[in-house]
């Protein structure tokens, strides 16, 4: 590590984000840092514009009073000045805390609680209002500035300050003392807090986790040195900034490799946006990459009978043959041939469509992807990657190299990442992106990080005879069924998922003599399929308990039994009995965790009549329910819900079945 | 529903009387549609004309418009009285209006529809403006400003270039809305804005229109059948009844006026 001498030196050690934003400005100051759609055009702000903005926004906090050591609260979404105050927290050595936008204010609560933030940055009105609403809770939160003024002009607490404002005091006390932010910056070191991030915490209250700028830069440099990253590539930037990936993919790695990100309009612009833009660099949760292929299916549907063959034909050729391309194997001539026709008229088009007709390298994560659902993808030609990783590591912990793609593995590890297992499968890991600690829980810090440094990922899984890692499930989650055969519930859910008119399933059977699941339907899906069948319905309840739904949900139940019968570890898991949910299990309803994964133990505690029902044989189960609108109000519905049996089959029939 | 108008000192209070309608009798052959109606409206107020099916809402809404000219009566914008007005004089004036069964052009996408709505603020003519050139290509860029602050404004970004009749009813109102906006009206008049709409589309509604009360200070008539939406969101209220007024008054004035009631309204609550 370089000794420091002096301000000037101590900058160019590029250990920090502030760092590497003046060393942008300098090396690439014309080029695009970020991009905004603001009234109908995209907006761009170099590289120099946005050093020039975060020197401001710093000068202006400290004014304010954030000093080093601090943290600062985002509540806000893709905007250039989200990352202008993400970088001027860091400049002054605070550290940022980015929450969630669609939290109820009760939520934010304890983070704000726990890391006692003193500023807040509140994208408009709306998060304003949350802020305002828990502000007697949390007497540390001393400013919110905010950056949208629309509705804002009747507020009148001592608390609140525009964004606009906030700048103006900046750029004042720059003029007055240009060198103190340069002061300020050079303080910086590789191991200070660079960012802290709740995780979501599938069970009990979430835990703030630390990372360095030594983690963040090391890993997000690994990573484009693996890819091959350069300053020309492009992002959209359109997951929650709360979310480590979306640090990592519009703010860590632009930082390093100095591209450009591109923030769309709004939420329901996003696809528009990225056809426009067309990124070249893209992250895409499995959920995301579902939805597309659901209403990329449901406008085949809709299309002509000529397109619907074209498309029938061509799609089961690059099933065959399009991954084999994309992994650079050999694929007889004819095959190459018909497949550059299929790129012609429908690949192309369709990868248009997507918006991903530029994308050199796409990764999914989150969740296990349904190997079809991933197949698609590749099979169109879309470089799609899984990447293994977590808020803990700095996400990237392997990834699957180009050329080398299987679709139930997630590849080896990143160079400087070491794994290893516990007998029970537990994956273990250690590398250079490790998080520093859980903040203010050195317990939780103990139980997850040991004395050499090892990290308890709580994913059960293998190292394959390549190399790549494989996770079956959580360590925690991995049961047995009363015969003892293995029962890993995250498997089935997602064998369930992959079917267009599931859109959630949870599946029971721990410690149980046979499997039963709880079915969502996909509303979109399933209500387009109502309707080319002329089925009246009058919203989810009635749709979800139709029997014509549940007779099509039960030929699904069967594909994936059939599937089940032929793994021989898995024939027992095969589901007997299922119910549709009268409702779409939802975050608000603390059913989903705020990155959508399924808090289990909740659900069984929450629905246990239910569960009830589906083991005692019953043919049907009355259920009233409350649910919680995003505005905190609460409601209730009632419905009789249908339970289903399903067919199961022994393992040497499932052949002929399927 | 709540929807809480003047929670906090109006932008722009209620002024002056800006608009009159003086002892106005309408009839289409034998056929009273109005019968010696006067009310008056004041700057930056929302004013609501309500009254059960037939009562001659709409006939009131086009007579303010122009749409229609009364037999008998005047109507004074500024205390400036016109006789036989048409509707583009009315435009002119500074009058917008959107209608109660969409009068979109369905072909058209979202922009070019808002775009019409600048069309009496357009100053090229057709040559400039068919060759893009000088002042015609200089002009569309303010008004293309102007359009595009509306859809930030009333949150249609998302379908900017979609054609109007592939959306779904909710935001074909809001579409409109935007066209009438996109004018920079003075008075603004809404016939039945949230007619068919479910809760949620009018909850958005009263918002927008409340917001464009308060940002633009834009005077806004609007007629409605939801008295919910009504009474939450008007500063007064005129109730017709058979093409006669049979109250004019505050919210509050109107629940309590027994006549209203009898016609209209049923038992106060």
């Amino acid at each position: 590590m370089a000794t420091r001498v002096g301000p000037s030196s101590a900058l160019d050690t590029l250990d920090t984000f502030p760092k590497l934003l003046l060393h942008h400005a300098k090396a690439r100051g014309d080029r695009p840092a970020i991009r905004e759609k603001d009234l109908g055009i995209w907006q761009t702000w170099t590289w120099k514009r946005f050093a020039d903005e975060v020197r401001a926004l710093a000068c202006g906090l400290a004014e304010q009073g954030l000093k080093r050591g601090d943290h600062l609260a985002l509540v806000c979404d893709n905007r250039p000045r989200l990352y202008a105050m993400l970088c001027a927290t860091q400049c002054l050595g605070a550290v940022p805390v980015a929450l969630y936008q669609d939290s109820a204010a009760a939520e934010m609560t304890f983070p704000i609680q726990n890391a006692e933030i003193t500023h807040a940055l509140a994208e408009d009105q709306e998060q304003v209002d949350k802020l305002l609403e828990i502000l007697p809770q949390c007497p540390k939160l001393r400013h919110i500035y905010y950056d949208d003024p629309r509705g804002m002009r009747h507020y009148k607490q001592p608390e609140l300050m525009a964004y606009e404002r906030l700048i103006e005091l900046g750029r004042a006390s720059f003029r007055r003392d240009p060198a103190f932010i340069e002061g300020e910056i050079a303080k910086g070191v590789a191991d200070d807090p660079a960012a802290m991030f709740f995780t979501s915490g599938t069970t009990g209250v979430p835990k703030g986790v630390v990372l360095t700028h030594h983690a963040l830069i090391d890993r997000s440099r690994a990573a484009a040195e693996f890819e091959g990253l350069t300053d020309r590539d492009v992002v959209l930037a359109y997951l929650p900034p709360a979310w480590i990936g979306q640090n990592i993919f519009s703010y860590a790695q632009p930082f390093v490799t100095g591209y450009c990100i591109c923030c769309p309009e709004s939420a329901e612009t996003v696809m528009v946006d990225m056809r426009e833009i067309g990124p070249s660099y893209y992250f895409a949760p499995p959920r995301v990459l579902e939805n597309l292929l659901t209403q990329v299916s449901i406008r085949m549907e809709d299309a002509g009978a000529v397109k619907r063959w074209l498309y029938r034909v061509f799609m089961n050729l690059a099933q065959r043959v399009g991954g084999a391309l994309l992994d650079g194997q050999s694929v007889g001539p004819l095959d190459r041939l018909l497949y550059a026709i299929g790129d012609f008229i429908i690949y192309a088009p369709l990868r248009n469509v997507l918006g991903m007709g530029r994308v050199r390298v796409a990764y999914t994560a989150g969740e296990a992807i349904g190997p079809d659902l991933f197949k698609f993808y590749r099979s169109i030609g879309i470089n799609l990657k899984q990447l293994y990783g977590s808020t803990e590591t700095s996400v990237f912990v392997c990834i699957q190299p180009n050329g080398q793609v299987k679709a139930d593995t997630v590849g080896p590890a990143v160079p400087g990442v070491e794994l290893k297992f516990t007998p029970q499968r537990e994956l273990l890991i250690r590398s250079p992106g490790l998080f520093k600690e859980y903040y203010k829980n050195p317990q939780a810090t103990l139980e997850a990080k040991d004395a050499e440094g090892w990290f308890r990922t709580g994913d059960a899984g293998y190292v394959d005879p390549d190399g790549h890692l494989k996770i079956i499930d959580r360590v925690k989650d991995v049961g047995a069924l009363a015969d003892g055969t293995l029962f890993a519930p995250k498997y089935l859910e997602n064998k369930l998922k992959f079917f267009p008119y599931i859109q959630e399933a949870v599946a029971f059977g721990d410690k149980r003599e046979e499997v039963c699941a709880f079915i969502n339907i996909d509303m979109e899906a399933v209500g387009n399929w109502a309707e080319r069948r002329n089925m009246p319905y009058s919203g989810y309840v009635d749709l979800a308990t139709r029997d014509e739904v549940n007779e099509l949900l039960r030929e699904c139940v069967e594909k994936v039994n059939a599937d089940l019968a032929q793994e021989p570890e898995l024939a027992n898991s095969q589901i007997h009995r299922f119910l549709t949910l009268h409702k779409a299990l939802d975050a608000d309803d603390e059913e989903l965790t705020r990155t959508r994964k399924v808090r289990r133990g909740f659900i069984a505690e929450k629905y246990a009549t239910l569960i009830d029902a589906l083991y005692s044989g019953k043919e049907s189960v009355h259920i009233e329910a409350k649910v919680r609108y995003e505005d905190g109000r609460t409601g209730s519905i009632s419905a009789d819900l249908k339970i289903r049996g399903a067919k199961t089959f022994p393992p040497a029939a499932a052949k002929k079945a399927a | 529903m709540s929807v809480a108008l003047h929670q906090h000192p109006r932008a722009h209070p209620v002024g002056e009387v800006l608009l009159s309608v003086e002892n106005v009798s309408l009839s289409f052959g034998g056929v009273n549609a109005l019968t010696d109606v006067s009310f008056d409206v004041r700057e930056h107020e929302v004013r609501a004309i309500i009254g059960p099916n037939g009562a001659g809402k709409s006939s009131m809404l086009n007579v303010l418009n122009g749409v229609y000219h009364p037999q008998k009566g005047t109507i004074r914008l500024r205390g400036k009285s016109f006789h036989d007005m048409v509707s583009h004089e009315a435009a002119a004036m500074g009058i917008a209006r959107t209608f109660q069964n969409i009068a979109l052009f369905k072909g058209m996408t979202v922009l070019d529809n808002i775009l019409t709505g600048r069309n009496l603020k357009m100053r090229s003519n057709f040559l400039q403006q068919a060759l893009w050139w000088g002042p015609a290509r200089r002009e569309e860029l303010v008004h293309r400003h102007a359009v595009e602050e509306v859809i930030d404004f009333l949150e249609i970004q998302h379908v900017r270039k979609t054609p109007v009749g592939r959306l779904p009813y909710g935001l074909q109102k809001r579409v409109e809305l935007a066209r009438a906006l996109a004018a920079e009206p003075k008075i603004l008049l809404l016939d039945e804005p949230m007619a068919g709409m479910n809760l949620e589309e009018k909850q958005d509604m009263c918002r927008f229109i409340l917001d464009v009360n308060d940002h633009y200070g834009t005077t806004i008539v609007l007629i409605e059948h939801d008295m919910g939406v009504v009474m939450d969101i008007s500063d007064r209220v005129v109730v017709l009844d058979y093409g006669r007024k049979i109250g004019d008054g505050t919210p509050e004035e109107i629940r309590g006026n027994q006549a209203v009631i009898d016609a209209y309204l049923g038992v106060t609550h």
